[in-house]
Parts: structure tokens; sequence; C-alpha cells
């Protein structure tokens, strides 16, 4: 992982956790042929995003070390799957806020990243200026409730 | 150098003050409406860039204490079971509303005497009505005529299109034999008074690009602009002063470089809504009103009513519209009116859903626990993007006087102002609405196929109605101001926000604070030669 810019606003150490973190919720999929959340330019964008909440990022990502640890004597990124993923589900249950912001960047970066937003068959750009188009419908299906006739209540 | 005496001084330019404005324009009178925020610019709106959905949260966010502009005030809510809601700049909320544009119904003016909860309001539907239709075309409403749950109206511009949900829904509220009908909105589906048509961005709760949102920057404003009214922005008012005969004589407020300054002014008027203005009144202290301005009443700031809301969705085998158009386009009054076997009184309006956003779709999804955390999180996604579909229920709140806004003795804002302090607890009879809205939002989505159902109630963040926090009446030791606006207490005082509803009916509130605004300025109009009598 190579992401780290001279404005990083959390250290390599942070980065590399985060990474990891990342490609756990969101792996890279052969079957839809598009990259994990752990790509270098996808986590680049996470990094610029989470400079906004850097401090509790960086409060959270250092717990994670922390606790890695305390429990399996080494630090989170040399875990396997089965253990990394133990802690994740800890801090679910004791962290909950740090998770959603962890959910909340993490799954935002992604999905308006231009690759998988063309996997899902989306056009890669913003909705302003072409807007999209939708069927006007047959309003003829109304024609039950117009033959219910008025309910509202009157009043005085 | 001293400011200018005005003749009226209107404080907050969203949905109330700017139709205030447009219409005491004719009267060519000098108005000066103080607005905190800016103007907005429509082309740095987040749907003009790729990461439109990322900045819902930040500096589009409808709350102020995430949201952290320095034209915001922070709100201590930590007492209150619902978070708010607001904008502060031109246009107020209806910067970030979605356009739903419901009317009050006949009954909703009427809870105590059809229902005996809360207290009548006032006035009737059949006073507003008139004011109703004018605001339509000054919003520029879109919808269909024939509502069967209302009296007789006309819309301005066609419905929203159906969508592919709406078709889904449609059927399913015909299988049940429940009332639907598309809503109005506004939002321009046709290009009008200088707006372009909607394009179906789906942005609208961040601002419209388009222009098609009628935020009241777009639509009431360059109107009363052109017709003299003047507006300043990054005023942010601490207290309205009184002079020795206890009338209101102007403000002191801040100016965009933080110089507290004082406008002098005939005639007050507030429109900063349900806790913005409860704010400025409780802050506005002196010998003669040391409870508050024009409280002698004690009710300045209290029952304050939100509207509990209930969201509940479905995934459908279907596609839905998705990110695609106004999130709101049909609307359900089945459940609207008090039936006394449901165990409530009075009821909600269900709002349908069109479905989610992508990235809505995925938080949401890995937040309940719907998209797994790796393996398995491509499928589980593709399963509900575009296969949400869903309603809000937005119950009417009643007015409780424990329900209140206060002045925080600690929290202010960046100018030293106390800031407001929430205490809102939901109401049994609220529990038991929501309970209910959440069955038969149930029963529809199951109807329209959904195989896994999804509820949030109350919405936790879904404080979007600030109302009843200086309430309209006849009797001074029972409300704040009189059957057209004024109050009690200061007679060169007005309120026309969402603070004097009476009761919240069980409607988006917005087409009905624009309306009251525009009685109560014909009202002043009418009056002009014994305003203060």
């Amino acid at each position: 992982m190579n992401t780290i810019t001279t404005d990083n606003p959390i250290s390599s150490e942070q980065t590399s956790i985060l990474a990891c973190l990342a490609s756990i919720l969101i792996p890279a999929s052969d079957k839809y042929d598009i990259p994990g959340a752990d790509d270098e330019t996808i986590m680049s964008d996470i990094i610029s995003a989470a400079r906004e909440h850097a401090e509790s990022f960086k409060t959270g990502l250092d717990a994670f070390d922390a606790y890695a640890q305390s429990e399996f004597d080494t630090d989170f990124v040399s875990l396997d799957h089965d253990d990394r993923m133990a802690i994740v589900e800890h801090f679910q249950d004791n962290a909950p806020h740090f998770i959603h912001a962890l959910v909340s960047v993490t799954v935002s970066v992604y999905y308006q990243d231009t690759r998988v937003m063309k996997s899902l068959g989306l056009e890669a750009r913003p909705p302003f200026p072409e807007g999209y188009e939708l069927p006007q419908g047959d309003w003829s299906m109304l024609d039950p409730v117009k033959e219910r006739g008025e309910i509202w209540r009157k009043a005085d | 150098m001293a400011n200018e005496p005005v003749d009226v001084l209107i404080i907050g330019a969203g949905a109330s003050g700017a139709a205030m404005a447009w219409s005491l324009a004719d009267t060519r009178m000098h108005i000066l409406c103080m607005e905190q925020g800016d103007w907005m610019n429509p082309s740095e709106y987040p749907s003009t860039g790729m990461d439109w959905e990322s900045r819902f949260s930040s500096e589009f966010s409808i709350s102020p204490n995430e949201r952290k502009r320095e034209t915001d005030y922070p709100i201590n809510e930590k007492d209150s079971a619902i978070g708010v809601a607001n904008f502060n700049g031109v246009g107020g909320g209806t910067i970030l509303y979605a356009g739903h544009f419901p009317r009050f119904h006949p009954s909703d003016f009427r809870a105590k005497s059809l229902d005996d909860v809360g207290d009548d309001w006032p006035i009737n539907y059949e006073q507003l009505e008139p004011f109703y239709n004018v605001n339509d075309r000054m919003m520029g409403v879109s919808g269909l005529s024939g509502d069967p749950a209302y009296p007789a109206k006309q819309t301005v511009m066609p419905p929203l299109p159906m969508g592919y949900s709406g078709e889904i829904m449609g059927r399913a509220f015909n299988k049940l034999g429940w009332h639907w009908w598309p809503s109005d909105v506004a939002i321009a589906t046709t290009d009008y008074d200088g707006r372009a048509r909607c394009i179906n961005l789906g942005a609208c709760s961040s601002g419209c690009a388009q222009g098609a949102k009628a935020s009241t920057d777009v639509t009431y404003w360059p109107h009363a602009i052109r017709a003299g009214v003047e507006l300043k922005t990054r005023c942010r008012v601490r207290e309205i002063t009184v002079n020795d005969d206890g009338m209101a004589s102007g403000v002191i407020y801040y100016d965009e470089n933080g110089d507290e300054q004082f406008q002098p002014a005939e005639v007050v008027v507030m429109a900063c809504n349900g806790i913005g203005t409860p704010r400025i009144l409780l802050n506005s202290t002196s010998t003669s009103f040391p409870d508050g301005l024009a409280n002698s009443s004690g009710l300045v700031g209290k029952n304050l009513m939100f509207h509990p809301y209930a969201n509940i969705q479905g995934v459908l085998p279907e596609e839905t519209d998705g990110y695609r158009g106004p999130t709101l386009s049909l609307w359900s009054k089945e459940f609207y009116e008090t039936d006394a076997s449901r165990g409530f009184v009075r009821g909600f309006t269900l709002e349908m859903h069109r479905g989610n956003r992508v990235v809505r779709t995925a938080l949401n999804g890995v937040m309940s626990g719907r998209i797994p955390w790796g393996e398995g999180h491509h499928d589980a996604y593709r399963r509900l993007h575009n296969h949400i579909l869903g309603m809000s229920a937005i119950c009417e709140d009643l007015p409780e006087e424990h329900n209140r806004v206060t002045l925080d003795p600690d929290l202010t804002d960046s100018n030293g102002i106390p800031a407001p302090k929430i205490d809102y607890t939901l109401s049994e009879n609220s529990q038991r609405m929501l309970d209910f809205a959440v069955e038969r939002g149930t029963e529809l989505l199951e109807t329209c196929g959904a195989s896994e159902i999804l509820v949030q109630s109350p919405i936790p963040f879904g404080g979007w109605h600030l109302l009843g926090t200086a309430r309209m009446g006849s009797d001074p030791s029972r409300s704040v101001v009189n059957e057209w606006g004024r109050s009690h207490d200061v007679k060169n005082l007005f309120i026309i926000d969402g603070s004097i509803f009476v009761t919240s009916a069980g409607v988006n509130p917005t087409q009905t604070i624009q309306s009251l605004a525009l009685y109560i300025a014909d009202q002043m109009k009418q009056r002009l030669a014994n305003l203060f009598d």
C-alpha cells in the first residue's frame, strides 16, 4: 500500500490498518471485475475523506492495534483474516460510533468510484446537469380511488 | 454609522420571511429582512459533483450540529428523542427540504372540537384557502387536482412522474383498497417563473442545482427584491429591544465582522421558525419583560412539536426508481382522520419513497447487517441496489408543555448568544400511532411483494418540522400571538413562522407556514391605519 502522501493526516501505520479494514469490509471481486476498497486510488480518497475526522480516526485505528497486541501479542495487520474479523466484531460492539464513521467514509468513497459505478450499470457522472428519465405512468390507476369518493372530514 | 430606522424588520429569510416580505412590498414601506446565513450558489450544490452523496453528511447535513457552518448555531438536543434539522441561509429550511407540499386538512384546525385533544386554531381552512392558492402560484406547486382526501383545489403544474416505484405501490394500494394520490410538491414539472423543470436529479434534500425545487431564494425573494425589499445577509440577531412604552424598538445584531449593531424598526416580524424564534424571544429580557419578550403567558418555547416519523422499507424483486427522481411523489391519507378503534387519536400521512441512493443503500445495508463485511458483500449489495421501496409515516404530534425550547446556560454560538436547548419526549399517543403506522406500512410493502422489511421508528434525526413554541390564539393567557399573528404583549411584534402553530397536523408544514405568513401580511395591510390598537 503506497498511499502515503506528504499531507496524509494519519501515520503510515494507521494507513496500513485503515487499508486492511477497507479490504475486509469491501474486498476485490473477480466475479464483478472490481477492485476492493483498499485499491490505491480509492484509499487515497478515503484518507482525504477521513481528514475531516482525523483525530477520531487516529484514535480508532490505534485502538485496533492496541487490542491486537493485548489479545494476540502482535499488530493488527499481521493477523490472519479470522483474527482480524474477531477484532472488527469486538469494535462493532464496543466502538459503534467509530465503526459507523469508518463504514460511512469507506462506502461513500467506494460507491462513488467510476469503476464501481460502471460495474453497477450506472453512468459515471454526477446527477446534474443531465438528470434522469422516469416513466410518467398511467394515472388511470387512480380510478378506484376516485370511485370511492371524498374521504376528508368536515370540520365546521 | 448608525442604521437608519425601517418600517418593517423581518428576522429570517426562510419560508415565512420571504412570503411576508413579498406580500408587504406593495405597501411601499421600507422593509428590511435580516438573515444570519448567506445566499446559496446552486452551482456548488452537491449534485454537481461526483462526490455528491458524501456531501449530504457534511456541509449539507440537515443537522446544524454536524454541518457546523459559520452561519449555524449549535443546539443542545441531548434531552430530545428527536434531533433537529434546519438550515440557515436565504431560503432557510427550503434549501434542504424535500419540497413535499401538502395543505392542512379542514379537520386539522379543529382537533379540540373534533377529538378533544390539543386546541382549536383561531382560524380555519376556509380563511387560509385563498392564501394557499396564492402560495401555490408563487412557489409553483405540481400535483393532480381531484384528490378526494381534500376539498377541491387546483394545482399549477402536472404531477411528478409516477416512475417504476409509483406503479408498484399504486397497484398495492388498489389491492388493499386504500387511498393514494400523487403528492402536491413544490417542484416545477414544467419551466415556470424563470425556473427550469425537474430533471429527476434525486438530490432535492441537498439543494436543487436545477432550480426546479421551490426554495424561497428562487421563488419569493427575486420578486420581493425587485419590488424594493432590502435583504441583508450575515446579520445574526441577538435580541429585540423595547422602549419605555413596551413597544419593540429594533434589534441588536452582529454583522459579518462580528461587530455589535443596532437596527431600529417600527415593526418587528419574527420568522426564525420554532426554535430560532423562541430562542431570540427568550434572550430578549428587560425590566418590562424579565421572562423574555411576549412571554406573559409563559408559553414561549413550550409545546414544541416535531412530527414523529417512522421509516419503513422493503426489498423487492422488481427494479424501483432507486436514486432517480424526487424522493417523495405519492401520499396516502387512508389513516389520516381519527378512528378510535386504532388506539390513538388523530392520524398520519404515508409518504412513498421511490428508493435509496447508491451510497445510502450501502451504508444502510452494512449498518443493518444486510450487507456483510467481506465475502458476500458484492452479491448482497446488488440484491438491494435499485430494489428498495419504502415510505415514511408522518404522525401528528400533539402539543405538550413539557416539550420545550429553553436557553442553554453554557452552550453559545460563535457570537456568544445562548444556544437553544431542547427537551422532548414522545407521547404515548405518538408511540401507538407510530406502531400502527409501521404495521400498515409493512402490510403495504408485503402487498408490493417485499421479502424483507426494515423499520426505523422514530427516525432519530427527523426533526425537520419545528412547531408550536409561540402558539396563536385569542386568549392571551393561553397563547403568544393573536389570531392574526400579533403578539398579545407587544403590539408591534409579529410572529409568522411554525412557532405559531396550535397543532401540528399529520403533514409537512411549509405550505401552511407560508400561507399563514401571507394571511398575516394581508391582515396587517388591512389594518395599517390602526395596526397597534
